[in-house]
């Protein structure tokens, strides 16, 4: 318990670096996943089929993986960055958080009745307006709690950063539970408690959203 | 453009089908390009040199057979935490499901949500570095703990969902005919659960073996693992034909473990008997909408695809 508030700046430090971790890979992982899923229901056939290699691949790729190709192996072919830590990490979030954004946004726009898009056009509207005005309304309904505990896993995945040289909570854990050993337990739920204040809004959040969104269809 | 109607696009006519063909067309050629021009990137820094050797020929006085040995090892160990992590996972998941259903005290109810909610709110990570730090346990049960752990909790959610989605009439059924709470719950409504809840739970399953990549951190000799050691071994140049080799292992075990998820799904529903017939009217009424909400809202079950 002591060394948890001694030690606070430390963990302040570490859970600065996981907010902004899963911030900025989380706001590129919304539009690169926007992208990809542009793609796998675009009537393109090679980016139907591109789209769809690149999440199959990625989703059944190890996170650890991931950041091992961006730390170890990345340099050796030729792209490195201007320092470890953050932005490799932020790279393999992003690539790996994008694949499940798409697939979100996928299962929102298949979730819209066909009847809804044949509706719109047989009254005359035209291809922007039916998809801005019927079809993307009621798909962002669907999308829209799955994107937020894709969110909430992206949170809990930043820990994985913690063994490729970037600063953040289970960094600090690790540091805090070496040095003072016999605090183990305070310092784990210390750090957990860090964890739920960005976890559980977003939780919340999540379910406010399926409530007022909620309906008949 | 494929046959099947899409909600995005009206049936094309002969302008859209001309467009289509040349944007076929363009795109092909693009993708064509990039993938050459990285290739020849690749070649211009020496890629495609003799370091390719280390899977045939390996330097150091080394054998193939000593690689592909150690990598084989570190498969072996990949797979051994997840054979001993997922089957303690899913009773440990099975017993707080059916404590769930069954306790009547807001306690029991309570506490155990709380655990579960805790459990699933946290990195797995996390929970690895409790148990190799705190409690200094090797790092084979650091990972089956972190792993046990993370989906135990998961996998009482996904069971209490499938349980919450049964008809109310297998219950007072099993009541009726003068079983027991328990029994009921083991006998009639687990086994049905079980079966809507198939494919969440195997998609879960590839979770908790992709998350044994986890271990490469807390220093457990899994094939991550076993790629960089082999790296530092022989030295920088080697570990790109290493890491792809473990790459397409880790990808090629995953893609398989999904496919099997998905044929499963696809005999289940072909299969007659199955959660058909049990109140009359339409199979599981309140059972497929509550399946089909929690796979909207959490992702999983869509064909055993593993969920972040």
């Amino acid at each position: 318990m002591d060394t948890f508030i001694e030690e606070f700046g430390a963990v302040w430090g570490g859970f600065l670096g996981t907010v902004s971790l899963t911030a900025v890979s989380g706001v590129l992982a919304l539009i690169l996943g926007t992208v990809l899923a542009t793609m796998r229901v675009s009537p393109v056939g090679p980016l139907r089929t591109f789209g769809t290699l690149y999440v199959e691949v990625v989703r059944n790729t190890p996170l650890t993986l991931m950041f091992f190709f961006w730390v170890f192996v990345a340099p050796s072919i030729g792209l490195l960055f201007p320092s470890l830590g953050f932005w490799p990490a932020v790279t393999a979030l992003t690539l790996y958080t994008s694949s499940f954004v798409c697939e979100a946004l996928r299962s929102g726009v298949n979730s819209v009745g066909i009847g809804q898009a044949e509706a719109a056009r047989s009254i005359g509207l035209t291809f922007g307006q039916s998809l801005s005005q019927v079809v993307l309304p009621q798909a962002w309904r669907t999308a829209i709690p799955p994107l937020i505990s894709v969110l909430i896993a992206l949170t809990k995945n930043t820990s994985v950063a913690a063994g490729f040289a970037y600063v953040e909570l289970v960094t600090v854990q690790r540091t805090l539970m070496t040095s003072n050993p016999t605090d183990g337990l305070w310092i784990f739920f210390g750090i957990a408690l860090m964890y739920l204040i960005i976890t559980i809004p977003l939780g919340v959040l999540a379910g406010q959203v399926e409530r007022k969104v909620a309906f008949a269809r | 453009m494929s046959a099947e109607a899409s909600v995005l696009y009206d049936a094309p006519g002969p302008r859209a089908k001309r467009l289509d063909a040349i944007l076929n067309v363009v795109f092909t050629a693009v993708f064509i390009a990039i993938a050459a021009w990285i290739i020849y990137a690749w070649y211009e820094r020496g890629i495609f040199d003799d370091r390719w050797e280390v899977l045939w020929d390996p330097p150091k006085n080394q054998t193939a057979g000593d690689v592909w040995m150690s990598l084989a090892r570190g498969v072996g160990n990949t797979l051994k935490a997840a054979a001993i992590a997922a089957p303690i996972a899913l009773a440990i998941g099975a017993t707080v499901a059916i404590v769930r259903r069954g306790a009547r005290r807001r306690l029991v109810t309570g506490s155990s949500a709380v655990v579960t909610e805790l459990a699933r709110g946290l990195p797995v990570l996390m929970l690895m570095f409790l148990a190799k730090l705190f409690f200094g346990w090797s790092p084979l049960w650091s990972v089956v703990f972190g792993l046990v752990v993370y989906n135990a909790a998961v996998v009482a959610e996904i069971l209490r969902a499938g349980l919450a989605a049964l008809p109310k009439g297998q219950r007072e059924a099993g009541l009726s005919i003068g079983l027991s709470m328990m029994r009921t719950t083991l006998l009639i409504e687990l086994p049905q659960a079980v079966r809507i809840m198939l494919p969440a739970l195997i998609s879960q399953m590839v979770v908790l073996l992709k998350d044994t990549a986890l271990g490469y951190i807390v220093a457990y000799d899994e094939l991550l693992r076993v790629v960089k050691l082999n790296r530092d071994f022989f030295g920088d140049r080697y570990l790109i034909p290493l890491f792809l080799v473990g790459a397409l292992t880790y990808i090629l075990i995953n893609v398989a473990v999904s496919r099997l998820a998905v044929w499963l799904e696809g005999r289940m529903r072909r299969s007659p008997g199955a959660a058909k017939k049990n109140d009359g009217g339409d199979p599981m009424p309140e059972g497929g909408a509550e399946a089909a909400r929690y796979t909207a809202n959490t992702g999983r079950g869509t064909g055993g695809v593993p969920g972040p």
